[in-house]
This record gives structure tokens, C-alpha cells and sequence, in this order.
């Protein structure tokens, strides 16, 4: 239907790149001397402790694999839903994919107590661990990720694309799930041990990683200055305001369920009332900044026609986010566990108490260095390859494009 | 016959028998470490503790003894200082009855941090004691994230001056080890329940859950116990009595 997608490596020269360039290079250098500072000092010069096991970089890791999986949406919509339209978008999906995925995952092991066992936890698994299983799967989703670039990027492989994109979409789901038992495999504390933390985390990847896809989408064009249809710019954005959707229904129905059993009331009241800084990142964070207002943005008749609001949007769905995310790691760790229902506890160990955490700037350098190597790794891969369609004008991405739009159904029909 | 042995080796029998030395003195500490000791554990028998929180006084004895056996010393830091054991206070609101216990690694049955684990390093021996094995422990925390008693410490900062037989690595995570050097050395106690019995309280019994002729099992079967967090169906090794 649609002619050959012409893809072409970026030109590179401009000092607008190489700034880029810098920018994200001394990120990751951050990111690596905070590594460093970590491992000579320990975990003492962190914010974590006994008691938030998991901190911030945390945080940025585990948005950095949600995101990953959520940014071959789009490729997965062209190979596996047949959508022909976004076929010009499906190797800059897949690169995103295997990049933001290498950022959490260095962000992961460099938090690591031994990042220099990495090694170990190649060669010793306990299988009835999902944190083993994440280590194939992440590594997994990495390898058909990049044979399905290859595979649509070689013309003479291009007729096994759709099987490899329907193995890596299946993968990714999977890879999900997996992310998502990491808490809801843990039966010990109440904001965890959870079912639906699995699909809810799906949920969240697939508006988180479109919502990074966008952005680097228009950033992308932009700078480049190649052409960028709305056509296409306006399917996404409202897919990306219905999986906003999806992740409040998921969230919805979590809260509901726990407010509904009298044991947990205590956790609720805690995340969504009284417990300081997490209700404020859940409600003014999560809900109304990362949810609500893109929403609004998103579907609003004058508003969403303009690329400042569609980016704005994807930038909030990202805060919102991590704001979710940190409630969920963080929140979920400083309630205190329920050892003795019924009864008042204290120790010296901190039994009893909400867990205080203030993060530091070394486990924010960290995070920033994963974001850092994510985005550098982009960067490079579309200024020596060729990743991004010359042209996403609308006549370009569906040739039919001209012929409809007279018909007023330019948007897609989601 | 002397005469025969105490002859001067031959060159191959003194380079066979080095060869041999050296094998044994370097494969034999790992073979001993991942295997009780003969003398530490005999097949079927499982370790474990009974607390009488109703005799647990007002003391320390316990994890002052603890961490004195073991080397755990604190660097003023409490939120990142490593405990092994410590003394919870609790109180009913309804009543304002309240009473103390120790609380250390439960040495559960179907340990939740040997299930998480990713590399195996939390492991539990044939005998009952649950372990971190400090040469494959990668320090992701994961088992604290899903241990319910929160027996477990990670080692935030570089160590010093530490007990030869409870070794500690910065970045790798440790919990009581029910005095493991003891019950391999042949001991019958550990540090804890020895401190407890000469500050005269008498509320922490050691012994063999399996042997129903043990003083534990005795006690168990004459006034019952009940495990922390029990619901989860766990089957810790330390029991209680009077929660």
C-alpha cells in the first residue's frame, strides 16, 4: 500500500548535535562517578538503608525497563497489527527500546551492593526467583529487539519482520509481568503482593514508553528538520491518552480492592491520606499533573492540535511516572510491615515507624547517567544509521491520506 | 616395617603428595563451608529456637551477646547498622499490656529470601539454618525486600577487625546464622540463649525440633508456640510463646 519507507541517518554536523552529544556524555560520566563514590563508599553515602532497601535509582531504573518495553508499541502496532502507517517509525521504536532497556539496566547493576559480581549472577540462578527470570528476560527482549531491527532494516530479511516483531511483542508482555511480580511475587508487605501490580505495570509501560517515544519523536523532526505529518503525531497521541486511561483504571481498581479488606486500611490511609510525601506525589504527582491534565491536553479539540501541547503532554505522562513509581517502590517500603497485628511496636531497629528517606545526590546522578546512556545511545544509533524516515508527511506515511482528509477521518478512529 | 616407612621419598611421591596438600587445603574450605560438619549435624535434624516472652526481661543480654560473637559492631549509624537480633517492644492498645522479645532470622521452612534470591546465595541447610552465601550474595536486596521479620541487614560501608568465623563484605547482605560456627564445632547453644540463661531469665531454649525428646520439643509439646506471622505459612524455626 504505502510506498518504501526511505530511512536516512541524520546528517550530525550541527553544534545543536554535538551539544546533545556533550550533554549526554557528561551525564553518563556523572552517572559513572557516582558509581564509583558508591561502590568505595558503600551504600552509607546513599539515602537507603535498612529499611528502604530501594531508593531512587531505583526509581529511574525500573521506569527505564517499563518505558523500554512500552517503546516498541509502535513497532509492534505496524508488525503485529498490520498498521502500515507506522511502519516508517518501527526501527527508531525498536532502537528505543533496546536503549532505554540498556539504561535501567546499567543503572540496576551499578546499584548492585557487587557490580562486580556481575558475573555470578550470570552463572548461578535460582530459577524459582523472578529476579533470575528478569535477568533472561531483559537480556532476551535485548537480543529479539535487535534481530527484528535487523530484520526490518535488511531488505532481504524484511519478510520474517512480523514474526519476529509478534515474538518480541509476546516478550515484552511477558517481560512486564515479570517487572511487575518483582512486586507482586512479594507476599511480606501490604502495598505489595498483588496480581494486578503485573498487568498494571503493563499498562504503564505502554504509556510511558510512548509517551518517551513522542517526545523524541518531535524532538527527532524538530531538530532535524525533516517533516512530520500530524496525521501520524495525532493517532499517537490519542493512543497515549488512552493508556493514560488504562493506568488509572489499574490503579483504581488496586486501591479499591485493598480498601476494601480492613487490614489494609492502614497502607491506604497511609499512601493516600497521611503518609506526607507520597499522597502529595500520588494525588497533585501521579493523578493530577501525570494523569488528569495530559488527559485533557490530549483530547482537548484546539489544544491537541498543537506539537507544544502533545509534547507537554508526554513529558507530564513521563513525571507522572516516576511519581508513581517512587510512591510504589518508596511508599511501599516506608510503611512499616505488620509483624504483631494488633499490637504497638518499637525497636531500636525501626520496627513500627514509617521509614524517613531523603534521596541523595549520588543516587540521583546514577539515575540521571542510565537516562543519560538511554538517550546518548539513541543519539548515536540515528546519526550512523539509518533510523528515522526522511519524511513523515502525511502524503508519505499513507498515500490515501489526501483523498480522506476531505472526509474529515484524518484522526484515527481509537 | 619402620624402617620401610620412614624411608626418604622419591621425587614422584613428594610432587604426587604436594600436589595432593594443596588440592585438599585449597578445595577443602569450600567443601566444608556449603556441607555441615559431621560433627555439626547428624541427617533429620532441624535447628531451632523457642522464645518465652513472658521471662524476656528488660535486657539485652541477648544481642548484646550476639553481636559480640559475631563481630557485629555499629559506626553510630542506626539506620544503616547491621543487627542481627534485636529486642521488640509491644504493646495492646486495648490493654496497655506490654512485654519485649527477641527478634532474629525466623530460619523459616520455605525461606521467602532463599525463593527471591537471584543467584542462590540464600540458601537453607539440610539442617534447618537459613544462610547468605557471602562469595555468590550480589547485594540487589531483593531478600529484604521480602523477608516479613526484617532479620536481615545489607552492609552499607567497609568493614573492619571482624570475626574470623562470621566473615562480613561490604555490599552483601547477612542475618543471624543461629551461631552456625557453634553447631558445626559440635556446641549445642548459641550466643543468645547462652547469654539469656546466665542473666537468669531463661527464656530462649535451643535445640532440635525433630527430636521430640529434645528440651524445645518438650516444651512445645507441653505449652504450645506459635510462629511470628504465622498466616504465611512460613514454618519458621523460632517459636514463641506468650505473643
Amino acid at each position: 500500500m504505502t510506498a518504501k519507507p526511505q530511512l536516512r541517518a541524520l546528517e550530525g554536523r550541527s553544534g545543536g548535535y554535538y551539544g546533545l552529544l556533550g550533554i549526554l556524555v557528561v551525564a553518563i560520566g556523572l552517572g559513572l562517578l557516582a558509581a564509583v563514590l558508591k561502590s568505595t563508599h558503600g551504600h552509607h553515602i546513599t539515602g537507603m538503608d535498612n529499611q528502604i532497601v530501594w531508593g531512587l535509582p531505583h526509581v529511574f531504573a525500573i521506569f527505564l525497563i517499563v518505558a523500554a518495553s512500552g517503546a516498541l508499541n509502535v513497532a509492534s502496532i505496524a508488525s503485529v497489527f498490520g498498521r502500515t502507517i507506522y511502519k516508517p517509525l518501527a526501527p527508531l521504536s525498536g532502537l528505543l527500546a533496546v536503549a532505554l532497556l540498556a539504561g535501567g539496566l546499567a543503572i540496576l547493576v551499578l546499584d548492585l551492593g557487587r557490580p562486580d559480581r556481575l558475573v555470578v549472577a550470570m552463572t548461578h540462578y535460582n530459577f524459582k526467583s523472578i529476579f533470575a527470570w528478569n535477568i533472561f528476560l531483559y537480556t532476551g527482549f535485548m537480543a529479539i529487539v535487535l534481530v527484528y531491527l535487523w530484520f526490518l532494516m535488511e531488505r532481504r530479511m524484511n519478510g520474517y519482520a512480523p514474526a519476529a516483531g509478534m515474538l518480541a511483542f509476546v516478550w515484552r508482555l511477558i517481560l512486564t509481568t515479570g517487572t511487575g511480580a518483582i512486586f507482586g511475587f512479594l507476599v511480606a508487605r501490604e502495598a505489595y503482593d498483588a496480581a494486578i501490580l503485573a498487568p498494571l505495570f503493563i499498562a504503564m509501560s505502554f504509556a510511558f514508553g510512548l509517551a518517551v517515544f513522542l517526545l523524541i519523536t518531535l524532538a527527532a523532526y524538530r531538530w532535524s528538520e525533516r517533516p512530520l505529518g500530524d496525521l501520524i503525531l495525532h493517532r499517537l497521541k490519542n493512543l497515549l491518552g488512552i493508556f493514560v486511561a488504562a493506568v488509572l483504571y489499574f490503579v483504581a481498581v488496586y486501591h479499591l480492592t485493598n480498601l476494601y479488606a480492613t487490614r489494609l486500611h492502614g497502607v491506604e490511609a497511609f499512601l493516600l491520606l497521611g503518609g506526607g510525601v507520597y499522597p502529595l506525589l500520588f494525588w497533585v504527582g501521579q493523578i493530577v499533573l501525570g494523569s488528569l491534565l495530559p488527559l485533557a491536553l490530549l483530547f482537548h479539540p484546539v489544544w491537541s492540535r498543537s506539537r507544544k501541547v502533545i509534547a507537554t503532554a508526554s513529558a507530564l505522562v513521563i513525571l507522572g511516572g516516576l511519581a508513581q513509581l517512587y510512591v510504589i517502590i518508596i511508599g511501599g517500603q516506608a510503611y512499616p510491615m505488620d509483624m504483631f497485628p494488633g499490637l504497638e511496636v518499637s525497636s531500636s531497629f525501626h520496627d513500627g515507624v514509617v521509614a524517613p528517606y531523603t534521596p541523595t545526590l549520588v543516587e540521583f546522578l546514577l539515575g540521571i547517567g542510565g537516562v543519560g546512556l538511554a538517550l546518548f545511545l539513541v543519539v548515536v544509533a540515528i546519526r550512523f544509521l539509518h533510523f528515522l524516515p526522511v519524511s513523515l508527511a502525511d502524503h508519505k506515511v499513507d498515500p490515501h491520506h489526501a483523498t480522506r482528509a476531505d472526509t474529515g477521518t484524518a484522526s484515527a478512529g481509537t | 616395617m619402620s624402617q620401610k616407612t620412614s624411608a626418604p621419598l622419591s621425587r614422584r611421591q613428594f610432587i604426587t603428595g604436594a600436589a595432593a596438600a594443596v588440592a585438599s587445603v585449597t578445595v577443602a574450605p569450600g567443601v566444608f563451608l556449603m556441607r555441615p560438619a559431621e560433627a555439626g549435624t547428624a541427617e533429620g535434624v532441624r535447628w531451632g529456637l523457642l522464645i518465652d516472652s513472658n521471662r524476656c526481661g528488660d535486657c539485652n543480654a541477648c544481642v548484646t551477646a550476639c553481636h559480640e560473637e559475631n563481630g557485629v559492631r555499629g559506626m553510630d549509624r542506626p539506620r544503616t547498622d547491621a543487627q542481627w537480633i534485636r529486642k521488640v517492644e509491644l504493646r495492646d492498645p486495648e490493654t496497655g499490656y506490654s512485654h519485649s522479645l527477641p527478634v532474629m532470622c525466623q530460619h523459616c521452612e520455605h525461606p521467602p529470601c532463599e525463593d527471591v534470591c537471584p543467584t542462590g546465595a540464600s540458601f537453607r541447610r539440610a539442617d534447618g539454618i537459613v544462610l547468605v552465601n557471602k562469595h555468590t550474595c550480589i547485594g540487589c536486596r531483593y531478600c529484604m525486600m521480602a523477608c516479613p521479620y526484617k532479620a536481615r541487614s545489607f552492609i552499607h560501608e567497609t568493614l573492619t577487625d571482624q570475626a574470623a568465623h562470621a566473615p562480613r563484605g561490604k555490599g552483601t547482605v547477612e542475618s543471624c546464622t543461629l551461631c552456625v560456627h557453634r553447631i558445626d564445632r559440635g556446641e549445642r547453644t548459641t550466643a543468645c540463649v547462652e547469654a539469656c540463661h546466665e542473666q537468669g531469665n531463661g527464656a530462649m531454649i535451643f535445640g532440635d525440633l525433630n527430636d521430640p525428646d529434645s528440651a524445645i520439643s518438650r516444651e512445645l509439646a507441653e505449652h504450645g508456640g506459635t510462629a511470628i506471622r504465622a498466616d504465611l505459612g512460613l514454618n519458621p524455626g523460632v517459636r514463641y510463646q506468650g505473643i
